[in-house]
């Protein structure tokens, strides 16, 4: 496989890792898409990095601390409340993995 | 002629205004254009009219409201406001109400200023003509056939309208500079960490800057001094004070040096007049006694590859939390996976679900060193060659955008032609440093439904961190020579 160039079965693949339930259309589209982006992004091989460390954020920080000092948090039942599904003071979900209800 | 935040706010101050009749004025104008701008998602006008009589009152019992007294201000549809609906312009938010306020939110309001509504903008602030909206397009009102820009277009919009004095918006890779050059009016993305981004839901988070948008530089850098400072609950704020920036906002430019950056400037995707107005800024500039040159800053070209690689992974990333279990929309599954991927697949729009796509994509096995890791590298090969331009200039010249405003679906066929529009301020977002546009002068352009129209021509000032107050000067020598300029 050439760099920058992706077949339907790797974007089905990235759509399920990204829990995306793409339709054909959608796959369809997105594969010449998607494969063209990541051509002109390709670009950045072109640049000699050897020895450059990443950057991962502009501020060198490391870590930041706060006094241990507790504080009044989010009210539950107004979080709650702007979810789509709530039930005694939790969220409510479906089914995960094969148990009974 | 639009009154100055800062006039507004010293006749509030001082009793010889109220801010009702200021909000008034406003809201006319809204009821007047919004239908065919459509800049907001939400006009909140009752909330604004009660939060316009408390400023009156307070005046009234010699309280002073603050620096922003009476000043309607324009909320980016991204930053959280308890209660009242935030949608990034997006349908897997909806019905969503944030149970708390930004730090920004609560800033403003502290300082006196009136919200008066809740803008749109591209669908989680991907996007540069603020087409990619759940809820319609924003149209530029200069030429309503033309895009605003983006992503923060509802914001510029508003601002260049005349319905609010002062927006805020967001900046990932040019999100408020690009809308704020197409549609003539000031804006800045600060520093990263100037200013808090807690409850500015993320989108790139070592991208992602709040900043303001104003018809004046004056005013930006008002609201900028009340936005700005650090923020225990934003870890990436910056500790240490904010520096003052009207202060010494008419001290000029004799003596300071300005580098036009070559790539960006001379680069062949650049309009003619775009390239005319910031060589005609750099002429005059120098004029007003700065030394300026041209400076090469080559890997500056490579910001947009890299870009579109690092904001979709940390998006990929940052989106997952929109699983329908915590906010807004659920579609129904057989199990919580199939749930999750169909309510994602049915909230998100079209250029949401590209970019998660190439951001997962990006960050997967086998291909995380080529794509994610060397996008890194070159980010810090960017990051010093702005260092070594700043040993030699005290700010940059580029253009803000490559040209004018374009035309509704000109650019929406195809992804990549959309995104060449941040190829000129995606860099300071890379670095982590401050940049700002500025209008100067504007371009005439031939259009097919309504004849000629003059399009404003943005010129980005850029800084380094913490090079705000001489990037203020600099923007403030620049609009004082435009066309037309004060």
């Amino acid at each position: 496989m050439s760099e920058g160039s992706l077949t339907r079965a790797e974007v089905e693949h990235v759509a399920r890792l990204a829990r995306l339930a793409l339709t054909d259309d959608e796959l369809d589209a997105l594969t010449p898409e998607l494969s063209k982006i990541l051509e002109h992004a390709a670009q950045v091989s072109a640049l000699d990095t050897e020895g450059v460390p990443p950057t991962a954020h502009p501020l060198p920080l490391v870590n930041v601390f706060r006094p241990d000092v507790a504080r009044p948090g989010l009210a539950r039942d107004e979080v709650l409340a702007e979810a789509p599904a709530a039930e005694d003071g939790r969220f409510r979900v479906p089914r995960i993995l094969g148990e009974a209800p | 002629m639009a009154d100055s935040a800062i006039a507004i706010a010293a006749d509030v101050r001082a009793g010889r205004r109220r801010a009702r009749d200021v909000l008034e004025q406003h809201l006319a104008q809204i009821s007047a254009r919004e239908a065919d701008v459509h800049a907001f998602n939400l006009v909140t006008a009752d909330d604004a009219r009660a939060r316009a009589d408390e400023i009156d009152d307070a005046v009234s019992r010699g309280d002073d409201p603050g620096p922003l007294a009476g000043v309607p201000i324009a909320l980016k549809d991204n930053l959280c406001t308890r209660g009242v609906a935030t949608t990034c312009s997006s349908r897997i938010l909806d019905g969503w109400r944030p149970p708390y306020d930004a730090t920004v939110v609560e800033r403003v309001h502290d300082a006196g200023a009136v919200i008066v509504g809740k803008t749109n903008l591209d669908e989680f602030a991907m996007g540069s003509s603020t087409e990619n909206s759940a809820f319609g397009a924003t149209r530029n009102p200069y030429d309503l056939s033309r895009v605003p820009g983006g992503s923060s277009g509802g914001s510029a919009a508003a601002v260049a309208a005349g319905f609010a004095t002062l927006a805020l918006g967001s900046d990932t890779g040019g999100s408020v500079r690009q809308p704020a050059s197409l549609c003539g009016v000031v804006g800045v993305k600060p520093t990263y960490g100037a200013v808090s981004r807690y409850g500015l839901v993320a989108f790139a988070s070592s991208l992602d800057q709040i900043g303001p948008f104003a018809t004046s530089v004056g005013d930006a850098a008002q609201l900028l001094e009340v936005i700005a400072g650090h923020d225990p609950c934003d870890s990436t704020s910056i500790a240490e004070a904010a520096p003052a920036l009207l202060a010494d906002l008419e001290r000029g430019v004799e003596g300071l040096r300005v580098g036009v950056v070559e790539e960006l400037t001379d680069n062949e995707g650049i309009q003619d007049d775009v390239k005319a107005a910031v060589e005609a800024a750099a002429d005059a500039l120098a004029a007003a006694g700065a030394k300026t040159d041209r400076v090469s800053v080559p890997s500056t070209m490579y910001g947009l590859s890299a870009y579109y690689l690092i904001a979709p992974a940390e998006a990929s990333s940052n989106l997952a939390r929109y699983d329908g279990v915590r906010y807004g929309l659920r579609v129904d599954g057989a199990d919580i996976s199939d749930m999750n991927a169909r309510t994602r697949d049915s909230g998100f729009g079209v250029e949401v679900k590209r970019r998660i796509m190439l951001g997962t994509y990006a960050l997967s096995a086998g291909y995380y060193d080529a794509y994610y890791g060397q996008a890194q590298r070159v980010r810090t090969l960017i990051i010093r060659e702005f260092e070594r331009a700043y040993e030699q200039f005290d700010v940059l010249l580029a253009p803000t955008a490559p040209t004018v405003a374009f035309e509704l679906g000109a650019k929406t066929a195809d992804p990549l032609t959309m995104y060449l529009n941040d190829v000129c301020t995606i860099p300071s977002n890379l670095a982590g440093h401050a940049a700002m546009s500025v209008p100067f002068g504007s371009a005439l352009a031939s259009d097919a439904t309504s004849g000629a129209s003059a399009l404003p021509i943005g010129v980005q000032v850029l800084a380094p961190a913490r090079g705000e107050p001489v990037m203020f000067r600099v923007a403030r020598a620049v609009e004082q020579a435009a066309p037309g300029g004060a």
